[in-house]
């Protein structure tokens, strides 16, 4: 019954899916971000307490929902690639820790250019903030132990294990504002219970979730592919996608 | 709309500052990581062609019989 999956475990099969798959991400990722920006800075009305400086909601938070969802992908990523030892899943996980990276720095940074007019201060040692940085330091951490080995193989498995230790913080990210008394605000959408939020400025936000995660998953899909031709760069498919691309483009 | 004017637009009830280096940092920064991503790509592929290039240069030199 699941025969039909036993091709994808080659890597060139991999790489000709993550292709096909690319240009839907990329379409999707432009419509919804064009769309969630034009209505969350131009349409959205602004917020009764916080007036226009609401507006950074709609990169702060899809941005830090993203930044956690990249790592629960990830993880899941190196348990299977720990423990049934399949390769592309530990290219998954070196694949998707930049791009957690980056999302990360982005929740932490429009998170102090929004706290500096509502709090008063760029940063505070509070427990969102501190376990949101200690995220930002895991995924730096990953990033730097994967290139820290030539061998490729043993670089993976040291990846995975640490995307596994890291995991004990997403639980105390999410419910760093239920446990501790924070500065950071409760959180506006929950899986329970209605979202504390007006339809009108509820939408745009969905929709630039859906950016996010669109983009998340278009660049994991990018770098994925990058990833397989390294590891495969000796292959005679590599090789022969080298010389076609040569000739497509006419350098070199 | 939100905005009377574009000056209102730019000025975000006076959150402008903030508003605009939230947004242009984060738009910075994907971009730096998606240009990152592309000439990862490119310069993957161009060292594949220039080791298969160097390759062939190795076997021409290896079937010349006019060496010492």
């Amino acid at each position: 019954m699941w025969k039909w999956l036993h091709p994808y475990a080659k890597p060139e099969k991999s790489y000709q899916l993550a292709g096909k798959l690319l240009p839907w991400f990329v379409v999707l990722t432009v419509i919804t971000f064009i769309i969630g920006l034009l209505w969350g800075l131009l349409f959205a009305p602004a917020d009764y307490q916080q007036g226009d400086s609401f507006r950074i909601i709609y990169i702060h938070v899809p941005a830090a929902m993203m930044a956690m969802g990249a790592y629960s992908s990830m993880a899941i990523a190196a348990f299977v690639a720990l423990v049934w030892q399949i390769r592309l899943a530990e290219m998954t996980v070196a694949a998707t820790a930049p791009i957690g990276a980056v999302f990360t720095f982005i929740a932490l940074f429009t998170g102090a250019a929004w706290g500096k007019p509502m709090w008063g201060a760029w940063w505070v040692w509070d427990a969102r903030l501190t376990s949101e940085l200690i995220l930002l330091f895991v995924y730096l951490g990953i990033i730097a132990l994967y290139n820290a080995f030539s061998d490729k193989v043993l670089a993976g498995r040291a990846a995975s294990i640490l995307t596994l230790v890291g995991v004990i913080n997403l639980p105390v990210i999410h419910y760093s504002v239920v446990w501790w008394n924070t500065l950071h605000q409760g959180p506006t959408i929950s899986k329970f219970g209605k979202p504390s939020m007006a339809v009108e400025m509820l939408w745009p936000l969905l929709i630039m979730i859906a950016a996010f995660a669109t983009l998340l998953g278009a660049l994991i899909l990018m770098r994925f592919r990058n990833e397989i031709l390294t590891r495969e760069s000796h292959r005679p498919w590599v090789r022969q996608l080298a010389l076609n691309n040569v000739k497509i483009t006419g350098k070199n | 709309m939100a905005f009377n004017s574009l000056a209102d637009f730019f000025a975000m009830g006076g959150y402008g500052f903030y508003v605009w280096l939230s947004y242009g940092i984060s738009f910075l920064v994907l971009a730096v990581l998606i240009i990152n991503t592309l000439t990862k790509r490119k310069k993957i592929l161009k060292t594949v062609t220039q080791r298969i290039a160097r390759e062939e240069r190795i076997k021409k030199a290896k079937n010349r019989k006019d060496t010492l």
